[in-house]
């Protein structure tokens, strides 16, 4: 505690007492117990202030040390691999009786193989088609919501869109492993049961309260002003939405499509659960798929430390955190800019 | 200092207590590893916990890769594994200060399934190949009906998966488009569900399941083929001990030394005829009496 400025405190309240007449030292006494009390109070706010400081660098400090702990993990792979491997090597096969140029992930193998490809096509396959579903549907939920609904309805949609995040992602992904695969599969009569498509509606669900949510609060920023101008102008209910306040949020909402395709690329569990996890080279939707997560998921508690194995699953982990970075950033850049020319 | 901060205080002190390490049992054996071996293990624990009321024996799973990785992390005392430990893994484990011991605990048959509706039954062990490596994709070309096949395999950290490449596939690569489950009950669950589905693994898990077949399989074409379970419904043990069935392996337990104390008397009572009592309670099959 600072002892100078307290008793420096006490020297002014003395100081002051002998120009008022009718000052008693009992008066005095309690003045400076009240200096003391503040003097008190602004040092525990001092603290609190550092604790809320840590706290609110702590996450900054944290991104950091996850960035620099996985890429250091990530670059040593390139010790042992060749950089041209992530993408397939050339490996004779009996079978065909020549080389064949294989992209596979086969991590434990005689040759081990380390193509990124068939998990770059699991994660894409299942995180576009879950943005496109989750986006179609949680626009327009989030304009009925911003736009139409009564304030009655909005109090009951609201805390039902709440209660969907809060489903953990495991239930979500058990559900379709149990249920939706096979009532999917008999109605679309897909070669695979557990399949991208499936594994993409399930992400869907967990995306969805996302795009929701920032959606509505990017409706919800376009100012009243130019609803008002766009009815004076005399245009419909539905005119003014379609012409008017989606234009102006559209900013808003491409950063939480862009937000949403971010969380599904890096959804685990539900993948693990509902996509087959087989490591194919495909564009076909209704595939069984492998995707980054489900497969650093699957094989880091069985891989021996520092082995090359070891390496490429955090490569596998450094290429899903770029991504998943590049765009949180760009979302975030478009909400500022949509935030400033909004405030104009 | 005003209440405030006092409270503040008051929280990190309890928060520093609660951190801080709780008591130890006298006996804690902690074993981790093969899926495969996880009721197993429990069924071991718990009957030698009701034995010995001093002992703590504590099973958890994640597939023999893990068990064996957390062996040489210093995480676990005892590894279960379903296949033998790599030459590599012996490297590694020595580099980290451990000097692996092997047990042969139990010996089981690994059952090849199909879905109950699926005509098929039998398979030699070259279409068995031939089928996971890819090159036979249709079950008619195995005797079946015109249906693609679907095939069902275990995570790389599975000792099933790496005794069924070494065994089966002969080292070479799985089909890209087999679908890896995260453990055998989910193999099970999946091949129930799909007519055209194959799968693999522990013929205890299998057994029991009325939507699934556990098919006979043949050495080569000229042996006959051999189911692991008997027409009465119960394992066939000769066939797995001398190797009539081809697709039976050791199931494992590797300490980070030579067993000694508390670890090598539950070792040695897993050995003892009430160990070996509960294998086969629990589906698998004893080592033969020497």
């Amino acid at each position: 505690m600072d002892k100078a400025s307290l008793s420096n405190d006490c020297a002014k309240v003395s100081q002051n007492a002998p120009g008022r007449a009718s000052d008693s030292s009992g008066e005095q006494v309690s003045r400076i117990k009240h200096a003391l009390t503040r003097k008190e109070s602004s040092f525990s706010e001092r603290f609190v202030e550092k604790i809320l400081w840590f706290a609110g660098v702590s996450s900054v400090l944290i991104i950091a040390l996850i960035f620099i702990f996985l890429f250091k993990e990530a670059v040593l792979f390139f010790k042992t691999g060749h950089p041209f491997h992530l993408v397939g090597l050339w490996q004779y096969d009996d079978w065909e009786g020549k080389n064949v140029f294989k992209m596979m992930w086969q991590s434990v193998s005689e040759v081990p193989k380390y193509s990124l490809l068939p998990l770059l096509c699991g994660s894409f396959l299942v995180a576009l088609p879950a943005t496109l579903i989750s986006s179609v549907i949680g626009i327009g939920c989030a304009v009925y919501l911003s736009e139409i609904a009564s304030p009655k309805v909005r109090e009951i949609l609201k805390p039902t869109l709440e209660l969907l995040a809060g489903i953990p992602s495991v239930v979500i992904g058990f559900f379709m492993l149990m249920v939706a695969a096979s009532l999917i599969q008999n109605v679309l009569h897909t070669k695979f049961r557990l399949n991208a498509f499936v594994g993409a509606l399930g992400v869907s669900l967990v995306i969805l309260p996302i795009v929701i949510t920032i959606t509505e609060d990017a409706l919800r920023a376009v100012p009243k002003e130019l609803r008002d101008a766009s009815y004076a102008l005399g245009a419909t209910k539905w005119q003014t939405i379609w012409e008017t306040v989606l234009p102006a949020a559209v900013s808003g909402i491409s950063a939480a499509v862009i937000l949403g395709f971010g969380r599904a690329l890096g959804e685990t569990m539900i993948v693990v659960m509902a996509t087959g996890n087989a490591a194919l080279v495909t564009g076909n939707i209704f595939s069984s798929v492998r995707t980054m997560t489900a497969t650093i998921a699957a094989e880091l508690g069985a891989v021996a430390h520092h082995s090359e194995h070891y390496y490429a699953l955090f490569l596998v982990g450094a290429v899903l955190f770029g991504l998943t970075f590049i765009l949180n950033i760009i979302s975030e850049l478009i909400l500022n800019r949509m935030r400033q020319s909004l405030r104009m | 200092m005003n209440k405030f901060s006092k409270r503040i205080l008051g929280l990190m002190v309890m928060t520093a207590l609660a951190a801080a390490p709780s008591g130890y049992a006298a006996q804690n054996i902690t074993v981790k590893g093969s899926d495969t071996m996880v009721i197993l293990g429990q069924r071991w624990a718990e009957r030698y916990m009701q034995q010995n009321p001093d002992a703590a024996v504590q099973v958890t799973g994640g597939g023999s890769g893990t068990g064996i990785a957390a062996l040489m992390n210093g995480t676990t005392d005892i590894a279960n594994s379903s296949r033998p430990i790599k030459e590599s893994e012996i490297a590694k484990a020595k580099q980290a200060g451990y000097y692996p011991f092997e047990v042969k605990s139990a010996f089981d048959s690994l059952a090849v399934v199909v879905n109950s509706a699926n005509p098929v039954q039998e398979i030699s062990l070259k279409q068995l190949l031939g089928i996971y490596t890819g090159r036979i994709n249709n079950w008619k070309e195995v005797g079946g009906d015109d249906r693609p096949i679907l095939r069902y395999c275990r995570e790389s950290n599975s000792g099933t998966y790496v005794f069924f490449k070494e065994h089966v596939l002969k080292n070479g690569d799985y089909a890209p488009d087999c679908q890896t489950m995260p453990g055998t009950s989910a193999v099970a669950n999946a091949v129930s569900k799909d007519p055209g589905g194959i799968g693999y693994g522990g013929a205890a898990y299998y057994m029991s399941n009325t939507q699934l077949r556990i098919i006979s399989v043949k050495k080569d074409d000229k042996s006959k083929a051999v189911n692991p379970v008997k027409a009465d419904g119960t394992l066939d043990y000769e066939a797995a001990w001398t190797g009539r069935y081809p697709i039976a392996r050791y199931l494992y337990m590797y300490t980070g030394f030579k067993p000694k104390g508390a670890i090598k008397s539950y070792i040695d009572w897993i050995l003892s005829p009430e160990g070996q009592k509960v294998v086969e309670e629990v589906g698998y099959i004893p080592l033969q009496a020497a």
